[in-house]
């Protein structure tokens, strides 16, 4: 198959075994790779007992996938899925660098891994095969140890395996650190120290089966593709068209931590008590003076939206990230009321030392603040640690013990949804008012109240993804912003940054093209291909299960907060207005062919072909 | 005879966005499809955030060619780069040994050393790296006064000093 290296590697970790596994054209076809065929593969294998599966038991299912277009097209990612122990439904979680690409040139398309080892193992990629290996000296190491051992015991390995071929490059390495080890749900699948698939909570998945890593080296050629020159064609007239269109260059993301407040009023600000904030201390050029290097690519990037931040010098010395990127500026910086870019990269760091996601743990670290403030969580409640606004230290200690389940930490650890139940249990009050989620996944960091955003009403709602902010539903359909779109690029697998100039975005499909061979035109893709997709992922979100269910009428909804106005700034007074979100939600059902429960319709499955998604679905709902 | 003057590929370590276009338009031009692994420059990141560009520098006495035993390896007369016969070489792996940067390599598919002709004195890394807009790599003019050698190092002493250079005293712990 073109575009394709051909086969995928499934790893059985309780029984120790491996085999190729091998799809034939329809699927890949209708599924593509990524995102989309991480739906199939979950939904033919777990589809029959979706609500029994626990996300952190042996029955999940870690998957590790790239598409047809990852390597060819700039910027190359790797999708990351599962059953979500954050939604309990499928969300595709991308991750940035050369991991995939080592993977696809080892002849592997992507890594199918079951079960539970009884010991810490990582896998060990090369051409001729892959290896389960013990990985008890890696346990507990967090990611720079991980990948400081990995890259050395790896070249040392394949030096001794090919003696007299000369110096190898460093493999690439897939982590967890010891948050993902302590089956945290706001974990994060790491890569290159500061890279982190964090959506969906995949690193306590990969934690669970203890996988504390994959570490892969391929020495082949990228696949066969239908027309070679036709990509470097479509390659070069990318690069043009984002040359001229150079913010991501100049600034990567990392420019929104202040601009996004002041400007858009849309960034959290202490758990979301406000979403505007002036604090010209926060201003890129504070950032940018701590960086290193101005551009950080991923393979075959030139757009390089990372830089490298980091501290050398003074308390916070030692700390190094990817600039931060906007996510992390606003969820571990103005959401902490932490508006200091030292401290903002020193937090990010630890984070990713520690394996947490940015958005997932910086939100439940500003909700367990917001109890702090408002006196429900006690210092005694929070072993000690004073968690006062803008305290970087104290934030950095209820992180650590966020990482290893410790004291409050084991409950913090289950992120903002499942903590808030928790609390309510043991306090008796009512605390879903400061939980900003959605359907269990954080909600990224673009509020919509002020409106000003990109974000729109049914967007987090309505996403199969919960609060992912990089793949929101949108009408209409094929809309720059939509979900149906966001599942194009998770699927290909590539990064979507570099289609964001509109005289980029149809290059997608010529690449297509030229890589598979397949025409797909937009016609197909959303109105059946993304729809298939979507379907299936709506369909697991709302079977859910094990510990907590989705009633569209219920959690197809907003935060609370969002319902309040917004007390400051420009924008202030402006709030969600309720009739005006469940018209925008209805409008959303009816275009995307769900019922005005939000339930997929019949028809519409049947069309897709999707007869038995539509069977187990009319099942459940008995 | 070629009016062109020999050229060198200048190389600025801590501009390397590690983005490895140079290794994919190598391949593309060497292999005719892309491909890292045969590319005659490779980036090394031994440590991440530290993208070191691995390519001959052309030293004046050819310590490779020296070594070589099988008589493969030659030094083309306009360009000065160093040409592998691939029918000739055995994969010895003296080559290798010889040169201070230990940059020839196998190439991953077939039994002989890969090392960079300069492409006909057209780098075709180096355009992309201008195209890209890092200017890691650069092409000059060759100036006999120059010692090339000193660029011929290994991956290894080139991220360690570079790692300090970034991350400071973090630099160190982190290889």
């Amino acid at each position: 198959m073109l575009g394709y290296a051909g086969k995928f590697l499934e790893v059985d970790l309780s029984n120790q075994r491996m085999k190729d596994v091998k799809f034939g054209e329809e699927i890949l076809r209708n599924y593509i790779g990524g995102r989309g065929l991480a739906a199939k593969i979950l939904w033919d294998r777990l589809g029959s007992r979706w609500k029994e599966v626990d996300p952190l038991g042996p029955e999940n299912i870690l998957l590790l996938l790239t598409g047809p277009l990852t390597g060819f097209v700039p910027g190359a990612r790797l999708c990351v899925s599962g059953k979500s122990p954050q939604s309990n439904g499928i969300i595709g979680s991308t991750v940035g660098g050369e991991f995939p690409v080592e993977l696809r040139c080892a002849g592997y398309d992507g890594i199918i891994a079951t079960g539970v080892s009884e010991k810490p193992v990582y896998l060990f990629i090369t051409d001729s095969g892959a290896e389960i290996k013990d990985a008890s000296h890696l346990w507990g190491k967090d990611g720079k140890e991980t990948v400081k051992i990995l890259v050395k015991e790896g070249r040392e390995e394949l030096e001794k395996r090919f003696p007299g071929r000369g110096l190898w490059k460093e493999p690439a390495v897939i982590y967890v650190g010891p948050a993902g080890e302590s089956k945290v749900r706001v974990a994060s699948v790491n890569h290159k120290w500061t890279h982190g698939a964090g959506y969906g909570g995949y690193g306590g998945v990969m934690g669970s089966k203890k996988l504390k890593a994959v570490v892969a080296k391929g020495t082949g050629p990228f696949p066969e593709v239908a027309d070679m020159n036709r990509v470097s064609e479509i390659t070069d007239k990318m690069l043009e068209i984002n040359f001229k269109d150079n913010n991501f260059r100049r600034w990567g993301t990392g420019y929104a931590g202040y601009d996004v407040g002041a400007r858009l009023s849309s960034e959290p600000v202490r758990n979301w008590q406000d979403e505007w904030h002036d604090e010209k201390s926060f201003g890129v050029d504070r950032f940018e003076r701590l960086w290193v290097k101005n551009y950080w690519a991923d393979f075959g990037c030139v757009t390089a939206c990372l830089k490298l931040g980091v501290i050398r010098d003074g308390p916070l010395k030692g700390a190094i990230t990817d600039n931060p990127d906007y996510e992390n500026q606003a969820y571990v910086g103005t959401n902490l009321g932490v508006f200091k870019a030292e401290d903002n990269i020193y937090l990010m760091s630890l984070l990713d030392d520690l394996g947490l996601c940015g958005i997932q743990c910086g939100n439940v670290l500003g909700f367990a603040a917001e109890l702090y403030q408002r006196g429900i969580l006690t210092r005694n409640d929070l072993d000690g640690i004073d968690l006062k606004w803008g305290e970087t230290r104290a934030f950095a200690a209820l992180a650590k013990k966020i990482a290893i389940r410790e004291g409050i930490g084991d409950i913090l650890a289950e992120g903002t949804y499942r903590a808030a139940l928790k609390i309510k249990e043991t306090k008796g009050l009512d605390v879903s008012p400061y939980v900003v989620v959605e359907k269990g996944v954080a909600i990224g960091a673009h509020g919509i109240r002020s409106g000003e955003d990109y974000p729109s009403l049914e967007s987090f709602a309505c996403s199969v993804q919960g609060g992912d902010h990089t793949s929101v539903a949108f009408v209409p359909l094929d809309h720059e912003n939509s979900e149906l779109r966001a599942i194009l690029y998770d699927s290909g697998v590539v990064c979507w940054f570099n289609f964001f100039n509109e005289d980029a975005r149809p290059l997608l499909w010529d690449f297509f093209e030229a890589i598979t061979g397949w025409k797909i035109t937009p016609e197909e893709w959303f109105n059946e291909t993304a729809r298939r997709v979507l379907h299936i992922q709506r369909v697991a979100l709302l079977l859910g299960g094990p510990d907590l269910k989705w009633t569209p009428k219920v959690h197809d909804d907003l935060p609370p907060r969002w319902f309040e106005p917004l007390s400051k700034g420009p924008y202030a007074g402006r709030a969600v207005d309720r009739e005006k979100f469940e018209e925008a939600r209805k409008e959303y059902y009816a275009e995307v062919g769900w019922d005005e429960n939000g339930i997929p319709t019949s028809q519409e499955l049947k069309r897709l072909r999707l007869d038995d998604v539509d069977r187990r679905l009319r099942e459940s709902l008995k | 005879m070629s009016e062109t003057k020999p050229v060198w590929i200048a190389r600025d370590y801590a501009k390397c966005s590690g983005c490895r276009r140079c290794e994919i338009v190598c391949s593309l031009s060497h292999e005719g499809r892309i491909w890292p692994e045969a590319s005659r420059v490779r980036v090394f990141m031994l440590v991440p955030g530290v993208e070191v560009p691995h390519l001959c520098a052309q030293c004046h006495d050819y310590p490779c060619v020296e070594a070589c035993p099988a008589g493969a390896l030659s030094i083309n007369k306009e360009t000065e780069a160093v040409v592998v016969d691939q029918e000739k070489c055995t994969a010895c792996s003296l080559c290798i040994d010889a040169c201070p940067g230990k940059v020839p390599y196998m190439h991953p598919g077939a039994n002989y050393a890969v090392i960079c002709d300069l492409c006909g004195g057209k780098p075709k890394c180096v355009e992309a790296c201008t195209q890209g807009k890092w200017n890691a790599l650069q092409i000059l003019e060759k100036d006999e006064t120059h010692t090339y050698k000193l660029y011929a190092r290994t991956p290894e002493e080139v991220t360690r000093e570079l790692a300090v250079q970034l991350y400071g005293e973090k630099g160190k712990e982190v290889m």
